[in-house]
């Protein structure tokens, strides 16, 4: 069996002597769709920003593609292959939809600022390839049509996905998606799985995802991990897992 | 020895005037998150009015109260006019907002008054005394006096009544002071007017000292520091920031000025400050935000 | 949230409809009129055209632009101008007087550069504050700078003044001291700049500052090198700023003068751009045009229409409380400034031509 793309050793976080996580262990397979499912206040959140560094663990540590890490910073972890959408809108809102997925390739940029300035050297070379790109993208994701609209003027459903995108252009080898279809209705959350499987088949991207509505859990992933105050109450299949006593008692017998 | 303790104490006394303008900047940001650097016009034209209806041959009083009335009425016009359609805009743009009203409060109130130079007497005899073998300036010592009793009656406004709970429930969780039937706007207000009230007693205090003029303006790039070094949140904060910048300035000025040979205290203070900021981002007594995404 | 108070969106950047192709020739089409305007008016105006308003104007427009990279672009406010302009103008002073072998163009880059990098150890802090946190920590920088030149008479090569005369201006041998020459030698550096700032917005460098400014936990997460980019654009602001500040001083003032670039001089930038418009590059021009005419206007309807009735202290306190007004104004009814109203008005414009 290969290496799992990600493991998460006895991961722990507290706020203000609050415990977020608790001792936290498990492993993402390489190629799979990994579902965090558990009640708000869970650690759901908390856990996605520890794997790609805007929060450090208190202790325990992340294994991803084999390198051992205590603390990885934000940038680092884009660069290794981590991608991430956000749970609350953190697209730039006054931006347009091309200079937010845009925004998403400036890490692979290797023109120098003064090769901007004069439009010398790779700046001509690289804009072409990354608009090539970015067009490729919207393309998949249906949104070529709002390409020159700034994000803040466009609906909730839409900005979602070019907050998809941008995090997708990058080529990520892990993606990371915070509630991804949190506020839509049945025929966008319909839209947004296929979007997710069509990502996951065709590029495969391993993607670890939150998400509350448990039909769109259940048919979308491999593997779901149920958390609870911090704690991890379930780890396996899907149907493992809706099989499993503490996580009945945990999650699906509460008012969720 | 004794030099360097006259220093400062003078520097110390010289720390509380900056913490009683800190002081009504950090009612206003608790409140609302604005940092107001109107605060410093506000001092300017509170003392203006004062000197103006004293030269028509008003009673002390009588000045007082109504330049009291001006001011409240002052803070409560720029809540009701200038942020009131700036909620929910960031932080930034309502600092940028104020700086205009300062420069509007700055303009009318020499245009109402005229610009030049008043003297404002408050009864206090200026001349130092020995306390312990260390002269000290009765003004200053008055001053601090006068500052010590503001805080404690801040300090017992904020923590007793219920205007103070309401205002402390509004700077922990807004949302929740929200839903539990706290009167937003109505605390702006009532904060707003405490600002006011809080610029009269620094305008007198600093008027009496230099000179009621355009310079008075200044004292807020002097609180500025202040709050960064006690956090723009805590009026412990703001005493402890004062008397640091203070006691700092005016060693500073003594002993680093006579070795770069100039006055130094236009920019220590400030560099204090950052020095302050990049060890603790948000001061002494201030918390530091937890990123949420 | 680091953004700068920009909520209307409604007219900016939204492409696609019809007008769209007839608004950009349109704008394309006055930029070109403006500057064949531009740079036939000496055959025209006078000298007090070109000394009190035009060179002026050219200047402000520069120094706006660069504080709009810093503020306006990557959302780092700065009151620090004054200082950044400062340094510029010593730094090119010095340049001509110690290496009068150099070109002048060159002399004002690398004083541009020298305060370029100024800027860059101004910018430091911004790696861990923001906000007003942030602006207190450049007024740090403006209060040190203007401190600096005041204390240390190297930098004036110890003149008994407290200003100093400005060398002879010439390029190339073309002397550039009339009015006329130092009009041009504006011009000409407020036209490459401009052209090479309007390039790096647009560009993957424009495009981190800008990030940046919307987002940047979401900016770091996605890998953008928020550090980087805050200190590129605090050494490509103060770059632009400094260069200003060198124009200022020997082809608008003819004497580097520290008191010049004190404070007010910073707020008045920030007015500037403001009432142009922030993160837009036309919007400088128009807040320049604003913050010289406005004063000019005033003097002459206090001159003009009340006969002398109101004194020119009066009028500075009623210019003062106007300015403030109109910032506030802006602040709540127009965030992009001039410029966005402009927009509207070309986008208008255009719908008419179409029809």
């Amino acid at each position: 069996m290969p290496e799992p793309i990600l493991q998460l050793r006895d991961v722990s976080l507290s706020f203000k002597g609050i415990k977020a996580l608790n001792a936290l262990s498990f492993d993402v397979e390489r190629g799979e769709i990994c579902a965090l499912i558990g009640p708000n206040g869970a650690g759901k959140s908390s856990l996605l920003n520890i794997i790609n560094g805007v929060y450090r663990a208190d202790s325990g540590s992340v294994v991803f593609n084999g390198e051992r890490f205590v603390r990885i910073r934000p940038a680092q972890a884009a660069h290794l292959g981590v991608g991430r959408t956000f749970q609350h809108n953190a697209l730039f809102r006054h931006l347009s939809v091309l200079d937010n997925v845009l925004a998403g390739l400036i890490r692979h940029c290797r023109a120098t600022m003064v090769e901007h300035a004069f439009g010398v050297g790779r700046d001509r070379r690289e804009s072409r390839e990354f608009n090539r790109r970015v067009d490729e993208i919207a393309a998949f994701l249906d949104l070529t049509n709002h390409r020159d609209r700034v994000v803040a003027t466009l609906p909730y459903g839409i900005q979602k996905r070019v907050d998809l995108a941008r995090a997708l252009v990058g080529g990520p080898s892990l993606l990371l998606l915070d509630e991804p279809m949190a506020g839509m209705n049945q025929d966008e959350k319909q839209e947004m799985s296929r979007f997710i499987l069509e990502t996951n088949a065709s590029l495969g991207t391993t993607i670890v995802l939150i998400e509350h509505d448990m039909s769109v859990v259940m048919g979308l992933s491999h593997h779901v991990v149920v958390l609870d105050y911090g704690r991890k109450v379930g780890d396996g299949s899907p149907e493992d897992v809706r099989r499993n006593p503490d996580v009945i008692a945990a999650y699906l017998g509460t008012a969720h | 020895m004794s030099f360097f303790v006259e220093t400062l104490v003078g520097g110390l006394l010289a720390g509380v005037m900056y913490s009683l303008v800190a002081i009504g900047f950090v009612l206003v940001f608790k409140a609302s998150g604005v940092f107001n650097f109107a605060q410093g016009s506000m001092v300017l034209c509170a003392a203006l009015t004062f000197v103006t209806l004293r030269d028509k041959g008003l009673d002390f009083w009588l000045a007082a109260l109504i330049t009291l009335s001006v001011m409240v009425a002052l803070g409560i016009a720029v809540e009701r006019v200038v942020l009131r359609p700036l909620v929910n805009r960031p932080q930034i743009t309502l600092f940028m907002a104020t700086l205009g009203v300062s420069f509007v409060i700055e303009g009318v109130a020499q245009i109402v008054m005229g610009a030049s130079v008043h003297e404002l007497d408050l009864g206090i005899v200026d001349t130092p005394i020995e306390i312990g073998g260390v002269q000290v300036s009765q003004f200053d010592l008055a001053a601090a006096g006068t500052a010590g009793i503001l805080v404690v009656a801040l300090s017992i406004f904020f923590n007793k009544t219920r205007v103070g709970i309401a205002l402390r429930a509004i700077a922990d969780d807004p949302q929740a002071a929200l839903s539990i039937g706290i009167r937003l706007q109505t605390l702006w207000q009532i904060v707003w007017g405490v600002a006011g009230f809080v610029s009269l007693i620094a305008g007198l205090l600093w008027g009496a000292r230099q000179g009621v003029q355009f310079a008075l303006t200044l004292v807020v790039l002097k609180a500025l520091p202040v709050l960064i070094i006690g956090g723009f949140t805590s009026i412990a904060g703001a005493i402890i920031g004062g008397l640091i910048v203070g006691a700092g300035d005016s060693v500073a000025e003594i002993y680093l000025g006579s070795l770069l040979g100039g006055s130094v205290s236009t920019w220590f203070a400030y560099v204090l400050a950052v020095a302050f900021l990049l060890v603790r981002p948000a001061g002494l007594f201030g918390e530091a935000p937890i990123e949420r995404i | 949230m680091s953004a700068i108070g920009t909520d209307a969106i409604e007219g900016f950047g939204t492409t696609g409809s019809t007008a769209q192709g007839t608004r950009d020739r349109l704008r394309v089409g006055s930029a070109a009129v403006l500057l064949a305007t531009l740079v036939s008016i000496p055959l025209m105006a006078n000298d007090y055209w070109l000394n009190a308003i035009l060179i002026p104007f050219l200047i402000m427009s520069l120094t706006a632009l660069g504080l709009n990279l810093l503020m306006g672009y990557a959302g780092q406010a700065s009151l620090g101008t004054g200082g950044f302009m400062s340094v510029g103008a010593y730094a090119t002073y010095n340049l001509l007087l110690r290496l009068p072998e150099l070109p002048l163009p060159i002399s004002l880059l690398l004083g541009g550069i020298i305060s370029g990098l100024v800027g860059v150890v101004a910018g430091l802090p911004s790696l861990r504050i923001k906000g007003f946190y942030l602006v207190a920590s450049t007024l740090a920088t403006q209060f040190l700078l203007e401190w600096l030149f005041n204390q240390y008479g190297w930098f004036s090569n110890y003149s008994t003044s407290s200003s100093i005369s400005a060398p002879r201006l010439a390029v190339f041998g073309h002397d550039l001291s009339s009015p006329t020459g130092r009009y041009f030698l504006t011009l000409a550096t407020v036209v490459v700049v401009t052209a090479v700032a309007t390039r790096l917005v647009r560009s993957q460098t424009g495009r981190t500052w800008m990030a940046i400014r919307d987002m940047d936990t979401a900016a770091a997460v996605i890998g953008i090198p928020v550090s980087a980019g805050k200190l590129k654009a605090f050494f490509v602001s103060s770059l632009v700023i400094g260069i200003a500040g060198a124009l200022w001083a020997f082809a608008y003032l003819g004497t580097v003068d520290a008191r010049s670039f004190n404070l007010d001089r910073s707020f008045q930038v920030m007015f500037a751009i403001i009432i142009g418009g922030m993160g837009s590059i036309s919007g400088n021009y128009l807040g320049a045009a604003f913050m010289i005419l406005l004063p000019i206007l005033l003097d002459h309807v206090g001159g003009g229409l009340l006969g002398g009735a109101i004194d020119a202290g009066q009028l500075e306190n009623l210019q003062r409380a106007l300015f403030g007004a109109l910032m506030v104004w802006f602040l709540i009814k127009e965030p992009r400034g001039l410029a966005a109203l402009l927009s509207r008005a070309w986008t208008q414009l255009a719908s008419c031509f179409d029809r």
